[in-house]
């Protein structure tokens, strides 16, 4: 069997798009290297559902914004990942810049975006009293949100996966041939380092020892896989460049701007309601304030050049963070960090998404998904299938398609007379597991039996080991978990996959 | 042992404590020596007993118990004690929320979702441990740093190892005793790092987890940089100036495949917020009265819950107290309000508690700020002690007797500890 549709990469684009095919009647692969989805730069961003206003005019950028931020609500309706519009706050601290609010405001205006209003001194105070005073004026606009970058991956594959859509993860995608029913995509699957099975491919093309011997060095002992598909789409974030080289689609380039984040305290929840913005300059939207979906404020991000594998955090970046937040809302603290991250963004040369057909016919292109990437996800996912049907695909619905997923449960969101209930059906949701974020071992248990494979699944799925203790207390449940759910010994429970290994045997002939 | 199980919860308890490890179980016995009949302990774990229950090491209950222990027979002995008491300890349970007028909502797995109500509630939950993110360590976010109390109990009670070869950041009690504990399990640890430039855990520990296995500790430096895509794989270290800023020209890159961090511990008062007590800001924990109850009626807490303490015997002696006060107020015993502030004075962080009264005998912790030896503990003019030394890591205790506050009536007496000269009689 070949596939319809291969989709390289599995990131909320790749993973948009799979949900969409899934729509239809063809068979379609989701080619991912990490061992879960989203967890490479959709992981680690903003999470920002941007208003629709920021993007400019005549860019695929600033269209596209707008298109996807209006289709997050259904999808959320359907996917129950965690997604609010809270609103955004664009701040001026002297003239020019509240000129530039006034040309963003009338932006917006043109292009449809409803609600936004110009802020005073007074009216900032009230909403929100613990910004700076400096700020002379504020562009609020109703529309923005915030999203569970990581928690829509998830669901868009679990729904994209519920309607037929294979997932092959693990799997480095290192060439792609063009032949005659379309093309041979060959993937490298890691073994697991403790001997784990490798799973069957997903159309059983598993192809060991090759016969040319192309996999050598560091990647001797893998296994090689052909997988054979009509169509291809190049999602493949910070290296579509290189995917889309490999059968000459490219031509383009991809750059890695890396942007650090800090997450603050729970005793911040509320302290500011909105994403806060600085005024933007043409290269950057700077330094912002994000009250998380959770509640958990996050200050972010940086923006620097950097090497494709670069996420470090560093001292020079925790320091612009904080200075920047703190010209916002001058409260904020480096006492109140609970844990940083670094997250890498698709940059292409011209800055624009590189998105549509390419000169290579059944060759899609999805790259240079720099922000508004996520927020325009949705969107771009219907762009690929145009181009898709465009190239030939055959768009055919389906009957069955399920929109939805069974919501997860949410022990802390429930009611005592939910949370009675819950329990007496089952006393699994009624140990605790993460005391700071209250999650329950039910919650993890169902997050396993839907997929989440590492302890960082767990975690982006239920927010066991996100709170203040960051995984001091819930690691050891999350990994006992793991063991009973997956039958795999305690150290062969990862954080991300690899040799991300938590612990290992005892050695021999210790004391 | 097993801890029995209640068979039934009561919708209404004397006393409610909060936290089963020896805060808790303590807070539990002083509640009943006090007239409080119905006293539940609540505890997260399907066993009571805490973090001592990793803590396989002896050097537990020389004060408290007049011998020497390990964790978990310490543990043993406190559990015991709350059995003989008829105290109810309710295991795999945990406290969702506390309201103003003492009503506790519970889940646990043997009995579900339940509301309690509480004469008296005491707060033991103990504290958590600082992680990176708290200290921003720059560098990759790979597996392989992780607390000294979690490799604690991956090795002590997971019976598996943190990995090879390791770098220890943090002179506390548990990275000290964790850095022998791994040497004896044939774990390379290429040293202690701390960024202040003196050791924080006990002087027992330097001596016999660093210095008896020959692991060198480094003053004044810090780890700068963490790499490692998915395991661990370097730790770069470099020394710090007064201001604690790293001097990168002399860094120097670590080979390891763990980092144990070391770096403190926070009391875990999440409760305290919800109840909206007072907290201070030194010790970050509630304030409390000289019967360790908080500013709110009938809510008392104890252990590492108010302040860190560095010996369980005194969290032991100290949460006895918090549960007679708490028995106290449950059966309507009035007990005389405080009459003396101790405000911190040279060299002192902070007393706990901050008030006492003139009438009785008062224990008073305190820890200091910087070493100093020899020195003097002053109680404002009424009591002076001679110190042969104080040291951050090691709590200081006072008895202060009703002798040495006679014809003082009361109000402020500043607390300071200052340098002797030698020989001097102070």
């Amino acid at each position: 069997m070949r596939y319809d549709v291969a989709v390289i990469g599995g990131g909320v684009i790749g993973c948009a798009i799979a949900r969409e095919l899934s729509r239809y009647r063809l068979r379609a692969v989701v080619i991912e290297r990490e061992c879960e989805v989203g967890l490479g730069t959709s992981k680690a961003n903003s999470g920002i559902i941007h208003a629709g206003h920021h993007g400019a005019e005549g860019t695929l950028k600033g269209e596209l914004e707008w298109r996807g931020n209006q289709m997050w609500d259904a999808l959320a309706d359907d996917l129950h990942f965690g997604f609010k519009r809270v609103g955004d706050l664009t701040c001026a601290f002297d003239d020019d810049q509240r000129a530039t609010l006034r040309q963003i405001m009338e932006q917006g205006k043109r292009r449809g975006v409803p609600g936004l209003e110009l802020w005073g001194p007074e009216r900032i105070r009230r909403e929100e009293p613990h910004l700076s005073h400096d700020i002379l004026e504020a562009l609020y606009a109703p529309t923005a949100g915030v999203v569970n970058p990581y928690e829509a991956c998830f669901m868009l594959a679990e729904s994209a996966v519920l309607n037929g859509v294979d997932l092959a993860l693990e799997r480095t995608v290192r060439n792609i041939r063009r032949s005659e029913k379309g093309f041979e995509i060959e993937a490298v699957v890691r073994d697991a380092p403790d001997g784990a099975v490798v799973r069957d491919a997903p159309d059983g093309a598993v192809v060991r020892d090759a016969p040319d011997g192309a996999v050598v060095g560091a990647d001797a002992d893998a296994t090689r896989e052909l997988i054979k598909a009509r169509f291809v789409v190049d999602a493949a974030g910070l290296h579509a460049d290189a995917i889309a080289d490999m059968v000459d689609a490219g031509g383009f380039g991809i750059r890695a701007r890396k942007g650090e984040e800090y997450l603050l305290d729970k005793r911040l929840v509320g302290y500011v309601k909105r994403i806060v913005f600085p005024c933007p300059t043409p290269t950057t939207k700077g330094i912002l304030i994000i009250p998380t979906y959770d509640g958990t404020l996050m200050v972010g991000p940086t923006a620097t050049w950097a090497d494709k594998d670069d996420l470090t955090t560093t001292a020079e970046g925790s320091a612009e963070v904080f200075a920047g937040a703190r010209k916002l809302a001058p409260g904020i603290s480096e006492k109140d960090c609970i844990a940083e991250f670094a997250g890498l963004r698709a940059v292409s040369d011209t800055e624009e998404f590189i998105l549509g057909p390419s000169r290579v016919a059944g060759f899609v292109l999805a790259a240079g998904m720099q922000s508004p990437g996520l927020t325009a996800a949705p969107a771009v996912a219907t762009v690929v299938l145009d181009a898709l049907r465009d190239d030939g695909l055959e768009l055919v619905a389906k009957d069955d398609f399920v929109p939805g997923v069974p919501a997860p449960v949410r022990f802390a969101e429930l009611s005592y007379g939910e949370q009675r209930s819950l329990v007496a059906r089952d006393p699994a949701y009624a140990r605790l597991v993460c005391r700071c974020e209250i999650v329950t071992e039910g919650e993890v248990r169902d997050a396993i039996d839907r997929g989440a494979r590492t302890l960082d699944g767990i975690k982006f799925r239920t927010r066991a080991g996100m709170g203040r203790c960051q995984g001091g207390f819930c690691t050891w449940g999350c990994m006992e978990l793991l063991h009973e759910r997956l039958g795999i010994p305690l150290t062969a429970v990862t954080k991300r996959g690899g040799d991300s290994y938590v612990a290992i045997p005892r050695l021999e002939g210790a004391a | 042992m097993i801890t029995p199980k209640p068979a039934h919860l009561q919708p209404r308890y004397d006393v409610v404590v909060v936290g089963g490890g020896p805060a808790g179980l303590a807070a539990a016995v002083g509640a009943r020596e006090s007239g409080a009949e119905r006293v539940l302990v609540i505890d997260r774990e399907p066993e009571a007993g805490g973090i001592l229950q990793q803590c396989i090491h002896p050097g537990f209950g020389l004060h408290h118990f007049g011998e020497e222990l390990t964790g978990p027979e310490y543990a043993q002995r406190a559990i015991e004690q709350t059995l003989e008491q008829d105290v109810d300890v309710l295991s795999s349970a945990y406290v969702l929320d506390v309201a103003g007028d003492r009503r506790l909502k519970v889940t646990s797995r043997d009995h579900g979702v339940a509301f309690l109500d509480a004469g008296a509630v005491v707060l033991a939950m103990g504290a958590r441990e600082r992680t990176r993110g708290a200290i921003r360590i720059p560098g990759e976010r790979p597996a392989g740093v992780m607390t000294a109390g979690f490799a604690q109990k991956l090795v002590n009670l997971g019976g598996m190892l943190p990995g090879r070869r390791a770098v220890i950041l943090g002179s506390g009690d548990i990275g000290l005793i964790m850095a022998r504990r791994l040497v004896l399990e044939g774990v390379e640890v290429e040293g202690v790092y701390e960024l202040m430039p003196h050791a924080n855990g006990l002087n027992r520990n330097l001596v016999q987890c660093l210095h008896d296995y020959d692991i060198p500790l480094h003053l004044s430096t810090t780890v700068v940089h963490i790499d490692g895509r998915e395991r661990v794989e370097k730790v770069t270290v470099a020394p710090v100036d007064e201001a604690y800023r790293p001097n990168m020209a002399q860094a120097r890159d670590i080979p390891c495949d763990t980092l144990l961090v070391s770096i403190g511990l926070i009391p875990d008062n999440e409760l305290a917020h919800r109840l909206g007590l007072r907290l201070d800001p030194v010790t970050t924990g509630p304030v409390v009265t000289s019967t360790m109850e908080t500013t709110r009626d009938g809510v008392f807490a104890c252990g590492n819950v108010v302040h860190i303490h560095d010996l369980v015997d005194y969290v032991s002696q100290e949460s006895l107290l918090a549960g007679r006060g708490a028995g106290a107020y449950a059966i309507g015993t009035p007990t005389p309000p405080d009459n003396v502030r101790l405000t911190p004075g040279e060299n002192v962080r902070y007393c706990v508690p901050p008030t006492i009264t003139t009438d009785r005998e008062h224990t008073v912790y305190m820890r200091v700020t910087k070493p100093m030896a020899p020195c003097t503990l002053r109680l404002g003019d009424v009591y002076n002690r001679p110190l042969r030394y104080v040291f951050p890591g090691e709590m200081v205790t006072l008895k202060v007797r009703p002798r040495f506050l006679e014809g003082f009536h009361g109000g402020s007496l500043p607390v300071s500890i200052v340098p002797r000269e030698e020989g001097g009689s102070a």
